[in-house]
């Protein structure tokens, strides 16, 4: 049997949290649990009032984002345009009217595409106890992580430095087969602090060092990026589920960061 | 088990139940309420035959806890219709054959409606676009798609 709590504030929330709590976002992936006898959670811990952390906003070359902001409020907001496209790419509609950024940065694989792209834009989390930490990580521990996410700072990206591509099997819309988010900040053409991540590609969104390395100082043309292409599988293990193998993951994978990193068919 | 008080709007009238700790709205919506119109097809948010619209926009009710509509405005199928009047998308429904065995079809008509209550006049892409969250096991999503298009007064593959 699941109780619900119904809290005020996060850090009402947060005291809550214990072994079997879990924090309601959107709960597109926790009520699916509950409907199915998920006996992980035996609590529910939710705010009264979620909107009043569900706030998009500029902060000088960032932007803002509560936890409890949907993809559908993203969608709403001209603050973050270079991020439509990736909320855009989360589910069908009712989802999106749900599915919160915090949930984002907590589900499972092959989810997390919201994420992915938080990661490529530097996303520092603001923590229910105030402090900040790096998503990265956060997404390293995530599975023992007690703390609540308050909201999420990402860079926002000049021009066409930021790109998403996501890969999957039904059309228009379907879990990733694996997503891309790239940041490639440019001086005088050449790639200059890159950061690339993959979905679906671990268990959970990851950076990929080695491509980033290869990219420092090129431009984007064939002979630039071949060398980041090649380092792909180096930063790579993805796991084997039903829409696609570990092993077919990491063969497609460069073929789709060209295609993103040479502004190629989808973005 | 706990039970806690909620009131709703469902299709402009007030709503009051008691609802269990954790149960879904769309739970809520046939066992408490007594409205059949939302259907349970998966309960895990893949098949959409549970989409009502809160405030206006789609959601899909199992994996709504019931008690987050506290003070919210609901609609379902069962609202659509003013008393012997279908709604248009009903009508066009019905004109495109657009059901078959019917049982996607209360979501796929909430689904539209959210559509075109905002976009009057979609583009087919935007009707594709809004029930991308919706599976039809039945008519393989082409008379649906003409159905939404002719409800907003344009003409479908068939006919345009
Ligand atoms: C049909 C369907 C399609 C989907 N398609 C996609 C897709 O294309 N791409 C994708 O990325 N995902 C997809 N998802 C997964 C999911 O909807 C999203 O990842 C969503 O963003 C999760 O957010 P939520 O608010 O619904 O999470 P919830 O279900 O509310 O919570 C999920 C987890 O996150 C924790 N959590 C939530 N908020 C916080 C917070 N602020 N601080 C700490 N922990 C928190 C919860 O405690 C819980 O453990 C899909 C799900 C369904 C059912
Ligand atoms: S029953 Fe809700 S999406 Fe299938
Ligand atoms: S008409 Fe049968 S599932 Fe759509």
């Amino acid at each position: 049997m699941v109780t619900i709590t119904t809290v005020e504030t996060l850090q009402d929330a947060a005291a809550n949290k214990g072994q079997g709590t879990a924090f309601l976002g959107g709960g597109t992936l926790l009520m699916r649990g509950v409907n199915y006898g998920d006996q992980n959670v035996s609590r529910i811990v939710r705010l009264r009032q979620p909107e009043s952390l569900a706030g998009v906003s500029s902060e000088g070359e960032r932007v803002r984002l509560g936890a409890c902001a949907t993809m559908a409020t993203i969608l709403k907001s001209a603050d973050v345009a270079f991020l439509h496209a990736v909320a855009r790419a989360v589910g069908g509609p009712a989802i999106r009217n749900m599915a919160t950024v915090g949930g984002n940065v907590f589900a499972p694989h092959p989810y997390g595409d919201f994420a992915v792209a938080l990661l490529a834009l530097d996303a520092k989390l603001r923590m229910s106890d105030g402090s900040e930490l790096e998503l990265e990580r956060l997404l390293a521990a995530r599975e023992t992580e007690t703390r609540l996410i308050e909201s999420v700072s990402a860079m926002r990206p000049a021009g066409d430095d930021f790109r998403f591509l996501k890969v999957t099997r039904v059309k228009p819309r379907g879990a990733s087969v694996l997503s891309i988010a790239a940041w490639l900040p440019r001086r005088a053409g050449r790639i200059s602090g890159a950061r690339v991540a993959f979905g679906a590609m671990a268990p959970t969104p990851v950076r990929t060092p080695a491509v980033e390395a290869a990219l420092e100082g090129v431009s984007l043309d064939q002979n630039g990026i071949d060398r980041a292409l090649q380092s792909v599988a180096n930063d790579l293990n993805p796991p084997d589920d039903s829409l696609a193998s570990g092993w077919y993951r990491k063969e497609v994978a460069p073929v789709h960061l060209k295609r993103l990193l040479l502004g190629q068919g989808t973005r | 088990m706990s039970k806690t008080p909620v009131q709703f709007s469902l299709n402009g009238s007030p709503a009051a139940v008691f609802v269990d700790d954790a149960q879904n709205l769309l739970d809520v919506l046939r066992r408490g309420v007594g409205d059949l119109s939302p259907k349970y097809g998966c309960g895990q948010g893949t098949c959409g035959s549970c989409t009502v619209l809160i405030d206006g926009e789609p959601h899909l009710s199992c994996l709504t806890l019931a008690e987050t509509v506290e003070g919210r405005a609901v609609e379902t199928t069962n609202g659509l219709a003013e008393g012997p009047q279908l709604h248009a998308l009903q009508e066009a429904f019905m004109e495109n054959f657009a059901a078959q065995c019917g049982y996607c079809t209360p979501g796929m008509l909430m689904a539209a409606k959210a559509l075109l209550d905002r976009t009057p006049r979609p583009s087919r892409e935007e009707v594709i676009e809004a029930i991308s969250g919706n599976i039809c096991r039945c008519t393989g999503y082409e008379p649906i798609i003409d159905a939404i298009l002719a409800a907003s007064g344009q003409p479908t593959r068939r006919t345009g």
